[in-house]
């Protein structure tokens, strides 16, 4: 059975709230059944706009969002079947962990039995059998997150809607807890879009991210492509880190293209500029630039170490390199002892297809 | 366990408890100091003054230290037939010290409250003990009763010994229309005086009502406080606070305006054509005035605790209801209104306090029918001056209060209220 890759299709979307400003523009995405996506993106992007609108809480100013192929513009939140998972978990503070979970069965007329199965079934989901009679408050922050995550899935729905469901977790649950829904959503199948502002959670979870700026999607690709391949230099400053050097294309041939920077000239790989004359971006990650390479790489330039910070697992070196002192280095730590020492001069080099040139900052 | 703990000890060999209480000494003295004049301020505002009334309520003292001897002598006295002779000497020595001390006029007052027919025989009394008619040699018995037929009486014999406690619970049946018989047994007032259980009912009743008017309407200004945009919000705040800073007395005044029958009220109504010109409703001196001008007064009461609650209601949970496929008259019902039970709680609790003793509002628009309980004291502290019996009514409604709140705390649970 072939899965509909359109499942979920923003077609044209449009948000504003105040008629001056718009918050989501032209928006065109589809989502394929069972997929794992993320919206990621700063603050203000307009992610959490989106995801309001496909729950329902928000109405598109102009398109409209079609789920299995029906617009649901029309459709009120609670018709919708879509579940959510809300940042601050949205747990019902009255009622107990049963209750909860017990409550979108309960609405949908389902049997007393019925309702007892689903909700065992999805409390050993999330590893939580026993937990019924808890209150919310009773429960750590962690466990409250399953209870939600459970309390989205209990009622079987078709898409899945998670609101930076791990915002206010500490660094070590967080990233169990990001393991933990990626197994589930692989074990069950559900529908998944997930808003957050944290890279790492979208690398590590996704199929596809989606990257918000300014009210678009930036860019629409797997985590792999979005990191290695950047369309564009908020892509490029958003997702991971980055080495940038802003010039002026002097030369563009074979696939190749020659920037000039204010001092220097680098080798870059040209993906938005076409022309010569053009201001540009070059952007390097730190782990595609070696020190004193062994073979040959078309750029090499000799750079100044200005700062050595130790990370355990590697060593990240500032340098002074073609006038940038911001350029950064990840040197591995189990690598050949390399003479890094503050202010010695090194020799630093990368292929140009590794350097991207994109549009000016 | 607790042989554990003891086992610790200071790194100066001193147990640890004894440490820590040496420690927190000076911290809970100067908390101590600090909440010592509010203390003070309670006590001698508050508890005193309550003691008072309740002892005031009860007293009784008065003829029981006019007529010692009397008192001592029907001791004996089996209160049936008519009292011996020691009883009517009694009488008569505690009798002649009133006479010099001008105070038998008191007593004819006293004992006439206690049986109708007291006044006329102490006053002929009175002049025989003055013109020395009574001659100490022989039975004093025979000639008090030969003074009036209501001395050979032993009802009138009874309603003396009657008063002879100190002390007195007779204030508060009477504030429930009861009263204590001729042979001590408690008896209800005749049907058509019993005004006080009247007036508790229409109290009971007025305040019931005001709190659920105030709740009503006071519900969904508070949901619209806290749900809409700060700038809107700040504006209806206002507009429910203006009143609150506005003199009762004022806000009482501009109700009597509006609802008087050539009022604005039914100048709108016979506007509209809902009453005709010449039978405008009385809308005030009665209830409902009492009604409209109380549930206007009282409202703020319900809406700030109301605000203060719904306010921290997360909107996300509401949506987090409708997500997983609750109608909006679920989500509302099933969560979001359990969750402003705390609020609903304190407001309706201190309305229907108020309420209950509320006396300015129902004074100036209640008219007969509309005046309730408090009035019923007032008029008893400043006109009748029983100021005994108000303080009897008093404790009454403050008992009220507190079987209120214990209710309350059975059905809710104290620790639910939340006033802000």
């Amino acid at each position: 059975m072939s899965k509909n890759q359109e499942f979920v299709k923003f077609d044209k979307v449009d948000k504003s709230y105040d008629g001056k400003v718009l918050v989501v523009k032209d928006l065109n995405l589809d989502i394929a059944e069972g997929e794992f996506i993320t919206m990621l993106g700063p603050s203000g992007s307009g992610k959490t706009t989106c995801l309001m609108m496909l729950a329902g809480f928000e109405t598109p100013t102009n398109g409209e969002i079609y789920l299995d192929a029906n617009p649901i513009s029309n459709i009120p939140p609670h018709k919708r079947g879509i579940g959510m998972v809300f940042q601050n978990y949205a747990l019902f503070p009255h009622m107990t962990v049963y209750e909860n979970l017990a409550f979108p069965l309960k609405v949908r007329k389902i049997s007393k039995d019925d309702i007892d199965k689903k909700v065992d079934k999805a409390l050993s989901m999330v590893s939580l059998s026993g937990f019924e009679n808890r209150m919310p408050a009773q429960l750590s922050g962690g466990q409250q997150q399953r209870v939600a995550v459970a309390r989205a899935l209990v009622f079987d729905p078709a898409v899945v809607l998670m609101d930076e469901p791990l915002g206010a977790l500490d660094k070590n649950l967080r990233e169990s807890m990001q393991y933990e829904i990626k197994h589930i959503h692989e074990s069950i199948g559900v529908t998944v879009i997930y808003v957050t502002h944290d890279q790492s959670e979208a690398l590590t979870m996704s199929n596809r991210i989606a990257v918000f700026n300014d009210g678009k999607v930036q860019q629409l690709s797997s985590p792999d492509k979005l990191y290695e391949e950047p369309v564009n230099s908020f892509v490029a400053e958003f997702i991971g880190e980055n080495n940038t050097f802003g010039g002026e294309v002097v030369d563009l041939s074979n696939g190749s293209c020659k920037v000039k920077l204010s001092h220097g000239e680098i080798l870059a790989n040209p993906i938005s500029v076409k022309s010569k004359g053009e201001r540009t971006t070059v952007s390097i990650r730190p782990e595609r630039a070696l020190i004193n390479p062994e073979n040959k790489m078309d750029n090499n330039h000799a750079g100044t170490i200005e700062e050595v910070i130790y990370h355990g697992d590697h060593t990240r070196v500032r340098l002074n390199l073609l006038g940038n002192s911001e350029f950064i280095l990840k040197v591995p730590n189990s690598s050949k002892n390399l003479d890094i020492k503050l202010g010695n001069k090194i020799n630093i080099g990368w292929n140009s297809q590794d350097a991207r040139a994109l549009d000016p900052k | 366990m607790s042989s554990e703990t003891q086992q610790i000890l200071t790194t100066d060999g001193i147990p640890l408890s004894v440490s820590l209480k040496k420690a927190e000494r000076k911290n809970k003295i100067k908390a101590f100091l600090l909440v010592v004049p509010l203390l003070l301020f309670l006590i001698i505002t508050y508890i005193l003054p309550i003691g008072d009334m309740f002892m005031r309520s009860i007293d009784d003292k008065m003829v029981t230290n006019m007529l010692p001897k009397t008192f001592t002598a029907m001791e004996k006295w089996d209160g049936k037939e008519m009292p011996p002779e020691e009883v009517f000497a009694g009488f008569y020595s505690d009798f002649k010290i009133l006479v010099q001390n001008k105070e038998h006029g008191k007593l004819a007052q006293r004992l006439n409250k206690e049986k109708n027919g007291f006044n006329s025989i102490i006053k002929k009394l009175f002049r025989q003990v003055q013109r020395n008619k009574i001659d100490e040699g022989q039975s004093i018995k025979e000639q008090i009763m030969k003074v009036h037929k209501r001395w050979r009486d032993v009802e009138y014999w009874q309603a003396i010994k009657r008063t002879a406690p100190p002390y007195t619970t007779a204030k508060y049946l009477k504030g429930m229309d009861m009263y204590y018989g001729p042979d001590g047994n408690i008896m209800q007032v005749e049907e058509d005086r019993r005004i006080h259980r009247i007036l508790w009912l229409r109290t009971l009743e007025i305040a019931f009502f005001v709190t659920l008017f105030s709740f009503l309407m006071g519900y969904p200004i508070a949901h619209l406080l806290a749900t809409l945009p700060m700038k809107y919000s700040n504006l209806l705040m206002i507009c429910v606070l203006l009143p609150f800073w506005t003199s009762l007395l004022v806000r009482t005044a501009s109700w009597m305006i509006l609802l008087q029958q050539q009022g604005i009220v039914n100048d709108f109504f016979v506007m509209i054509g809902l009453v005709a010109d010449d039978n405008r409703p009385e809308m005030m001196y009665n209830k409902v005035g009492t009604y409209v001008a109380m549930t206007q007064i009282l409202l703020p009461f319900m809406v700030l605790p109301l605000y203060s609650v719904m306010k921290t209601i997360s909107p996300s949970l509401m949506r987090a209801g409708k997500s997983l496929g609750g109608t909006p008259f679920i989500a509302f019902w099933k969560i979001y209104f359990p969750l402003t039970i705390p609020g609903i709680g304190a407001g309706c609790l201190l309305v229907f306090i108020l309420a209950i003793g509320y006396y300015i509002t129902p004074a100036l628009v209640g008219g007969a029918s509309g005046t309730l309980i408090s009035n019923q004291i007032a008029y008893h502290m400043k006109t009748t001056l029983d100021w005994s019996f108000a303080s009897a009514m008093g404790l009454m409604l403050l008992t009220g209060v507190l079987v209120v709140y214990w209710v309350y705390n059975k059905l809710v649970g104290v620790d639910n209220i939340k006033l802000g």
